[in-house]
C-alpha cells in the first residue's frame, strides 16, 4: 500500500492564513459541543413538558403530546433537519425571512436551524424518557401530595418530577451522547464541526486515515468520559429505596 | 405549494426507495449476522474474545454512523487495494453497505446478548447435561429461544436503521431522500418534495413501529 503514515500532520500548517490542521479540530469541537449544549437545553425543557403533559389526566392535552412524539421519532433526522433549513425559512413572514436569509450570516443560520431541529427532534425521546420516570414512582406519592391538599403543578413541581429525574439518569445521558453524536449531522448544510473540520483535513492533506482516526477518538474520548462522570452523578443523587443504590 | 410534479417524479422515487430498502435489508441481515458472532463472543468464556467484542461494541456506540459512512466511503477502496495488492473500484453503496454492516453489529450485539441473558440458567445446565458442546447448546437450544424473545427489538431497531439509511446523502448514493431531493431541484419545487419525503418516511415508520407493537403483545408471554 502507497500510504504515507504521518501523524505529525495536525501540526502542519493547512495552507489557509497561520493556522495548524489541529486548529481546524479545535473550532469543529467547539461548534460540536456548542450545539450539543443549545439543542439538549431545548430537548430537556421541551421534552420535560411533554413529558409531563403526557401524564396528566387530560385526554387532549396528553394527545398533543403523542402526537408530537410520534412524528418527531418516525421522520429520519436528516429529513427534519433539511426542513428547518430549507423549507420553514421560505414558510416565515417577509421581514423575517429577510434577516434570517440575507442578514444572518451562513454560519449563524445553519447553527440556528440545527440547533432547532437537534432540540425537537431530541425533546420527543426525552419526553418518553421523562414520562417512564413519573410511570415508575410509585402511586402512592401522587396520591399522598394531593391528600396534602397540593394543586397538579405543585404536584409535579415539588413531588414527581424531582425524583423522576433522578430515576432517569441513564436513559437520559444516553440521549445526551445521542445529541452529541447526531450533532454531525450539520456538517450536511455547511457548518463545519467536528465531521466537516474531519473531512475537510482529510481532503487537504491526504493523510485520510490519521484525520478520521483523531476524529474518532475525539468523540470515543468525550463520549467515554461523559459516561463515567453521569454514573458518578447518579450514584450521588440516587433516591434511597427507590432502585438498587450504589447497585451495579 | 404545487404537488402537481410529484405524480411525474413517482418511477423515480420509487428507485430511490428500492435503494433505501437494500441498504436496510442487508444492513439488518449483515448487523444480525456479525451482532449475534460478537455476542457470542461477549459471553463466550474466552476472557480475550469477550474484551475484543466489548470493544468492538464500545466502539461503534460512541462514533456518529455519519463518520462511520463518510470514513468507510474514502477508506474501503485503499484498504481492498492494500489487501488485492490491485485497484478494485468499489461503489458508494458496497461502502455503505459494509459501514450499516459494521455500524448495526453493535447495536445488534447488545440487543442479542441481552435476549441470551434472558433464557434461564437451567435451559443451559439441562444442555449440559444432555451431553451438548457449547455450540450445539447455543445453535439448538438458546439461540432460538432468545431469537424468538428479541423479535420486537431487532424490528424497531430495524426501523431506525430504516430512517438512518438516509445518511447516505452524504456519499451521494440515491437513496429515497436523495432521489426527492434531486425531482425536486429540477423543477424548483425542492420544498414540495421534501414533504413528500417526510411524510412517506413518516407513514411507513408509523406503521411498521405500531405493527411491532400489536407483534410484541402478542408475543408477550
Amino acid at each position: 500500500m502507497n500510504y504515507n503514515w504521518d501523524w505529525s500532520v495536525f501540526f502542519k500548517s493547512t495552507g489557509v492564513g497561520s493556522e495548524t490542521y489541529l486548529d481546524w479540530y479545535i473550532s469543529g469541537l467547539g461548534w460540536t459541543i456548542g450545539i450539543s449544549i443549545v439543542a439538549w437545553i431545548i430537548a430537556l425543557i421541551l421534552g420535560s413538558v411533554l413529558g409531563v403533559m403526557r401524564t396528566v389526566p387530560n385526554r387532549i392535552v396528553s394527545t398533543i403530546a403523542t402526537v408530537y412524539v410520534e412524528t418527531f421519532r418516525n421522520v429520519p433526522l436528516l429529513v427534519q433537519l433539511f426542513i428547518w433549513y430549507f423549507l420553514v425559512p421560505d414558510l416565515l413572514p417577509d421581514n423575517l425571512q429577510e434577516w434570517y436569509k440575507q442578514d444572518l450570516n451562513p454560519t449563524t443560520s445553519a447553527f440556528l436551524s440545527v440547533v432547532v431541529c437537534l432540540g425537537l427532534f431530541t425533546a420527543a425521546r426525552v419526553c418518553e424518557q421523562v414520562r417512564t420516570g413519573i410511570q415508575a414512582l410509585p402511586r402512592g406519592q401522587e396520591s399522598a401530595a394531593r391528600a396534602m391538599g397540593f394543586k397538579l403543578p405543585q404536584i409535579y413541581w415539588n413531588v414527581l418530577l424531582p425524583q423522576a429525574y433522578r430515576i432517569i439518569i441513564p436513559p437520559l445521558t444516553s440521549e445526551f451522547l445521542n445529541v452529541f453524536k447526531n450533532s454531525s449531522v450539520a456538517s450536511l448544510i455547511g457548518l463545519m464541526e467536528l465531521l466537516a473540520q474531519t473531512k475537510q483535513t482529510a481532503e487537504f492533506s491526504a493523510n485520510l486515515f490519521e484525520a478520521f482516526t483523531l476524529a474518532t477518538l475525539i468523540y470515543f474520548t468525550l463520549n467515554m468520559s461523559l459516561m463515567l462522570f453521569m454514573r458518578l452523578i447518579e450514584k450521588k443523587v440516587a433516591v434511597p429505596g427507590l432502585i438498587s443504590v450504589g447497585g451495579k | 405549494m404545487d404537488f402537481s410534479g410529484v405524480i411525474p417524479a413517482i418511477p423515480g422515487l420509487w428507485n430511490g426507495m428500492i435503494m433505501t430498502l437494500q441498504l436496510m435489508v442487508m444492513g439488518v441481515v449483515g448487523g444480525i449476522v456479525l451482532g449475534t458472532l460478537l455476542a457470542l463472543m461477549r459471553l463466550s468464556p474466552s476472557k480475550w474474545l469477550s474484551r475484543i467484542a466489548g470493544a468492538y461494541v464500545n466502539y461503534f456506540r460512541s462514533i456518529p454512523l455519519l463518520l462511520v459512512i463518510t470514513w468507510f466511503y474514502l477508506a474501503v477502496p485503499f484498504v481492498l487495494r492494500w489487501i488485492t495488492g490491485q485497484d478494485t473500484p468499489v461503489g458508494a453503496f458496497t461502502s455503505c453497505v459494509v459501514a450499516f454492516m459494521m455500524f448495526e453489529a453493535a447495536y445488534f450485539c447488545e440487543i442479542v446478548r441481552a435476549g441470551v441473558q434472558s433464557i434461564s440458567r437451567g435451559q443451559m445446565g439441562a444442555a449440559q447435561a444432555l451431553g451438548m458442546t457449547y455450540g450445539q447448546m447455543m445453535r439448538l437450544i438458546i439461540l432460538p429461544q432468545a431469537f424468538r424473545k428479541m423479535t420486537p427489538l431487532l424490528l424497531q431497531q430495524s426501523i431506525i436503521l430504516f430512517q438512518d439509511t438516509s445518511l447516505v446523502y452524504t456519499v451521494g448514493l440515491v437513496d429515497f431522500l436523495n432521489s426527492a431531493r434531486s425531482s425536486g431541484d429540477i423543477i424548483g419545487r425542492s420544498n414540495e418534495f421534501l414533504i413528500v419525503a417526510g411524510l412517506v418516511y413518516f407513514t411507513i415508520s408509523f406503521a411498521a413501529s405500531r405493527l411491532v407493537k400489536l407483534m410484541q403483545k402478542r408475543l408477550a408471554v
